[in-house]
């Protein structure tokens, strides 16, 4: 196969050894103890061996070498045919979608800023509030007989901050990350999601912090499970793979993975495309209702769906089924493992997704009744608030925070040879995340978008994050046609 | 250039209110001289006045103040609410020209009641099927507008400053409980009547001072409720949102108070237990009518009036009571001009809502 | 309003109601008001003395540079927004944002003393000069609101009680004033005022005091990251 990567050398380099020890991709090689040998084929572009690199001598760079060019048939198109002529195989891929045509929104919008008429506010010396509560909310209030108000919210979700850590399963990234993201959610006050692989016992100490998810497979997925939660997520679907199941091989069904999935060792972990006790709507409502009363109505029960064309009656449906949150994953969400094609051709982008639900659900008078959760390529803290000013009530993120544990987005987590030790069970590498500095990283990470956060409010004059949820004035696109500003909500630069 | 409704335009501006909580009617002549005060604080481009108890011999029936841009609109407002309304008076509000107030539409009066077998057809109680007749004329007949459709309530209001738009209504001749006053810094505008406050809805109404930043989440939340924000002004949707609060869910105005100027969640966790869980129910519960940002207000409604700061105090507001009577203004001077004597004087803090009401109901 | 003397370096006014900018940059002489003197009352003073029978209302002092402004009354909001030099005494009350951003700066140091409470946001983003609330009459209440003090980096805010306000920041440190500087630096101060309104100048300095001031271990420069 040929070799999308070139690894090379200068003359600072040692011939220490580390790269042979940190490239888990068997890219490179010692020969007699002595010396290096490149498998450019074999390269990943992880950027595990550059930065460990004692001598910074490594560098990785695109392979030079290439087809003929053809502006119909490029470079990818035709790699990708003579691989599947070669395997017969379907293309696998991972991580967020890569279809370059398709606009990121997110950078076509401007956030405003108060001059004059009103004040901005700074966050560093007044209060700025970023407090989030999820759940639901009743249509109207209630009294008892001496006029007093009644408490007739259903349990919600708080959150110190508008931001928590998307599922991502134990199987597909490794305890050590689940660790981490438990901790870091604990001390920031947001919440982390098991993903559909179950929850390990250690981190049941976590619970108050925690969202469990029901998937199609149902891994690991029981009573005390359910309980062992601040909330329970219902998964219909993902942003990187809307339709599709998931396959977690038998490779990566070992030891504790086996036991937390429930799982035989050694056998394949098959989520199946959709719930088959969900075949149509009513029948969300009746798993959104078993999985209440199995946890005493105590807990919020989240949706979480793929952004596809349909996305605000989905999500209109999804209002109405008893669920108190909806989660929508735009196009961009990452994932373990997912057919490539599916990931790059299928759904479409969160801002839109946002923009249209958010509508939608104020047309039919309930926006106030659920909250909505965005994910889906939010890559720092300007995404954030912009999801919010479309109407999202808070976002999660995935992708960035494997990034803050290392993560290089080389897109080789169906691997499992994960050199950062993220994707991956195997013992060796998954040592290399300390769950404790790895927790530290997501809580500066966190806390340096919500500061962010605040400056955005701030300049805007607004002190609580309430009143920046679907606040569309807030936003002006650039470079948008007419129909984008329409499905967006927002009028243009300079309006 | 656009007018109110087409784009949202900021002011800044001073407001003035006078209570009697014995009943006693006193004329507009203290509310011009008090609002007149603040001149520089307005710029000649949008004053106004709500009177309460003004027409004693009308109260059981809805009030319309009306604007017009033609008598082909006055026709079709007029055929629209014949079929839906019994119109028991007519007449145009009379008015004294004067040279600073131009461009006068045409403005009418009408004192009606519901067609009672509609009424009942409609399900909807008298209230709400007035409301949404008056939210269809202003959505529907371009050149109408219904300035103010409350009960033995009205609002006077042009573009100039406000003592001349007294002037220009004869305010000194009406008599009132309760006056609330506007004067209005708008950064830019046509000189559009209708965009002039106080802004009103059945008998509430809104004088507001500031420029709201939560305004388009407060707008997009209220509109879900059958409100239509056509003014695109944070005095309107401040107003749809008290309006729904207490008309619709039926809160108490603290409650309101608590839900748009909600204290800080640092400040709610200073608060006892049963304070503290039923300040959260209500920020919770209510959290799209948050307001951020600057504003002072004046509510006046049937038998009341409610003063209310954001929960930063970004605007001044001060309050004053001599005898039976409460002053409420932007600046104290504007107090002292009509009551240089008073009682008490103080600036009520940021959220804290001061509710005054009459003593007994006004016959 | 009616100017009822005029000599070289005294003036009086009587009926202020409202009008504003009075002894506006005013830098010497004095300027005796009596009723409600409009907003930004004496801002830019440079010099030359203020004396106010009534209360005044919003922007008092503002960026004030030297000179005294003495107010039998109370004060507005936004009081001495600013202030660099010189002495501001308020009788009775402040409202909210009182001395905001105050400073000091080379022989200037700003100096604001109120008799009675305030509102919130008092000496917010404080840079320097003393701040000093009394409370007189209200010694069993809370003398200042929310978020006294917040982001002040520089000066002190001395408040005759032995109670930290409410939802103090936590880059702030309050101690007990000790006796030393009770008499060094506080007394002469507080005996001035009390002078000024001729009133009890042991009543004013009667109880303990508490300063607040910032934490200089909390600094803001660690919040950034440079790119």
């Amino acid at each position: 196969m040929m070799a999308r990567y070139r690894i090379r050398r200068d003359s600072c380099c040692i011939a220490c050894m580390r790269c042979v020890k940190e490239c888990s991709f068997g890219a490179i090689s010692e020969k007699e103890g002595k010396d290096l040998v490149f498998h450019h084929d074999k390269c990943v572009d992880c950027q595990r061996c550059v930065s460990l690199c004692p001598q910074g001598a490594l560098y990785i760079t695109e392979e030079e070498n290439r087809f003929r060019h053809n502006s119909v048939f490029r470079k990818d198109d035709l790699k990708e045919i003579l691989l599947q002529a070669e395997t017969g195989g379907v293309l696998l891929s991972s991580m967020g979608a890569s279809g370059k045509n398709v606009p990121i929104y997110f950078d076509k919008m401007l956030l405003n800023a108060s001059q004059v008429t009103n004040p901005s506010i700074d966050p560093l010396r007044e209060p700025m509030e970023t407090a989030t509560f999820l759940g639901e909310r009743p249509s109207t209030v209630e009294r008892d007989e001496n006029g007093k108000l009644r408490d007739n919210l259903p349990p919600h979700l708080e959150l110190s901050t508008p931001i928590m850590f998307s599922a991502m399963s134990y199987g597909a990234i490794s305890l050590n990350v689940h660790k981490a993201l438990s901790i870091a959610a604990e001390e920031l006050h947001t919440y982390w999601n098991t993903g559909e692989g179950g929850l390990h016992e250690s981190l049941y100490r976590y619970k108050d912090n925690t969202i469990v998810q029901v998937a199609s497979g149902r891994f690991g997925v029981h009573q005390r499970y359910l309980n062992t939660a601040a909330a329970i997520e219902i998964k219909i679907g993902q942003g990187a793979k809307p339709g599709i199941g998931g396959h977690l091989t038998g490779a990566k069904i070992v030891g504790d993975v086996s036991r937390t999935r429930m799982v035989p060792e050694g056998l394949d972990a098959i989520s199946p495309a959709p719930h088959h006790d969900i075949y149509s709507i009513e029948d969300l409502a009746q798993l959104v209702m078993s999985i209440k009363e199995v946890t005493e109505y105590k807990k919020p029960v989240i949706v979480k769906v793929a952004a596809v064309h349909n996305i605000a009656p989905i999500a209109s449906g999804i209002a109405r089924s008893g669920a108190d949150i909806i989660s929508i994953d735009g196009y961009r969400g990452g994932t373990g493992a997912a057919p490539k094609r599916i990931r790059d051709n299928v759904g479409l982008p969160i801002e839109l997704a946002i923009a249209s639900v958010d509508q939608r659900l104020r047309e039919e008078k309930i926006r106030d009744r659920i909250s909505i959760i965005a994910s889906g390529g939010i890559r720092n803290s300007a995404d954030v608030v912009k999801a919010i000013a479309l109407g999202a009530d808070a976002v999660s993120i995935g992708t960035a925070a494997l990034c803050a544990l290392g993560c290089h987005i080389c897109a080789s987590c169906h691997s499992g040879k994960c050199a950062w030790g993220i994707a991956t069970q195997d013992e060796s590498l998954r040592k290399r995340l300390d769950p404790e500095k790895g927790a530290e990283r997501l809580v500066n990470l966190v806390q340096a978008w919500t500061q962010e956060i605040k400056e955005f409010m701030g300049g805007m004059g607004i002190n609580s994050i309430e009143a920046l949820r679907g606040n569309r004035l807030a936003l002006r696109g650039v470079d948008l046609n007419q129909k984008e500003l329409k499905i967006l909500g927002i009028g243009y630069a300079g309006e | 250039m656009k007018k109110e409704g087409e784009i949202r335009i900021s002011s800044g501006c001073a407001i003035s209110g006078i209570f009697c909580k014995d009943g006693r009617r006193i004329t507009g002549e203290a509310i011009k001289k008090s609002i007149a005060v603040m001149h520089s604080r307005s710029n000649g481009l949008g004053g106004g006045f709500a009177g309460y108890g003004i027409y004693p011999q009308y109260k059981d029936y809805y009030a319309l103040h009306i604007f017009y841009d033609s008598q082909k609109d006055r026709e079709e407002a007029e055929r629209f609410l014949e079929k839906r309304f019994d119109i028991i008076n007519l007449s145009k509000i009379p008015v004294r020209q004067n040279s600073k107030i131009s461009e006068a539409p045409l403005i009418w009066r009408y004192f009606i009641t519901p067609l009672p077998h509609l009424i009942q057809d409609s399900q909807l109680d008298e209230d709400e099927y007035t409301s949404r007749a008056m939210i269809r004329i202003n959505d529907t007949i371009s050149g109408a507008y219904v300035v103010s459709c409350g009960k033995d309530m009205g609002v006077f209001k042009a573009v100039g400053y406000p003592e001349d738009v007294a002037d220009f209504y004869r305010i000194e001749e009406y008599e009132g409980y309760s006056w609330t006053a506007h004067g209005r810094y708008p950064t830019n505008t046509p000189g559009w009547w209708a965009g002039s406050h106080p802004f009103s809805l059945l008998d509430l109404s809104v004088v507001h001072n500031g420029e709201i930043s939560s305004y388009d989440a407060n707008r997009r939340a209220v509109e879900m409720y059958g409100y239509s924000c056509n003014l695109l002004t944070d005095t309107e949707v401040i107003t749809y949102i008290l309006d729904y609060l207490t008309r619709k869910q039926g809160l108490t105005l603290k409650e309101c108070s608590e839900v748009i100027a909600s204290p800080f969640w640092s400040t709610i966790a200073t608060k006892n237990e049963d304070e503290r869980k039923r300040l959260s129910y209500l920020r919770k519960m209510f959290s799209s009518f948050l307001i951020t940002g600057p504003f002072s207000i004046l509510v006046g409604f049937h038998g009341g009036m409610m003063a209310l700061n954001d929960r930063l105090k970004l605007r001044s507001l001060v309050a004053a009571e001599k005898g039976n009577t409460t002053y409420f203004s932007s600046e104290e001077a504007a107090i002292r001009v009509v009551e240089p004597n008073v009682e008490r004087i103080w600036a009520p803090r940021g959220g804290e809502a001061v509710i005054v009401t009459l003593s007994k109901e006004v016959g | 309003m009616r100017m009822d003397s005029e000599e070289k370096d005294k003036k009086t006014v009587h009926g202020c109601i409202g009008e504003r900018y009075l002894g506006c940059g005013l830098n010497s002489g004095t300027l005796h008001l009596e009723g409600t003197p409009g907003n930004a009352l004496g801002a830019y003073l440079d010099g030359g003395s203020i004396f106010v029978d009534g209360n005044v209302q919003d922007a008092a002092a503002d960026t004030m540079n030297d000179g005294l402004i003495a107010v039998r009354g109370s004060a507005g909001d936004a009081l001495a927004y600013g202030m660099r030099g010189g002495r501001v005494y308020i009788l009775n009350d402040a409202g909210y944002r009182a001395g905001v951003h105050m400073k000091a700066y080379g022989n200037k140091k700003s100096l604001l003393i109120i008799g009675g409470r305030t509102g919130s946001f008092l000496g917010e983003y404080l840079a320097g000069g003393i701040i000093i609330v009394l409370g007189l009459g209200h010694e069993k209440e809370e003398i200042t609101g929310y978020f006294c003090g917040n982001g002040m980096y520089a000066g002190t805010i001395y408040l005759r009680c032995d109670k930290r306000p409410v939802n103090l920041s936590d880059k702030l440190i309050t101690r007990v004033v000790g006796n030393e500087e009770k008499e060094e630096v506080l007394s002469p101060l507080i005996r001035d005022f009390a002078r000024t309104f001729s009133i009890s100048e042991e009543e004013c300095l009667n109880g303990s005091f508490l300063a607040i001031e910032a934490d200089k271990s909390k600094t803001y420069s660690q919040l950034y990251a440079a790119v």
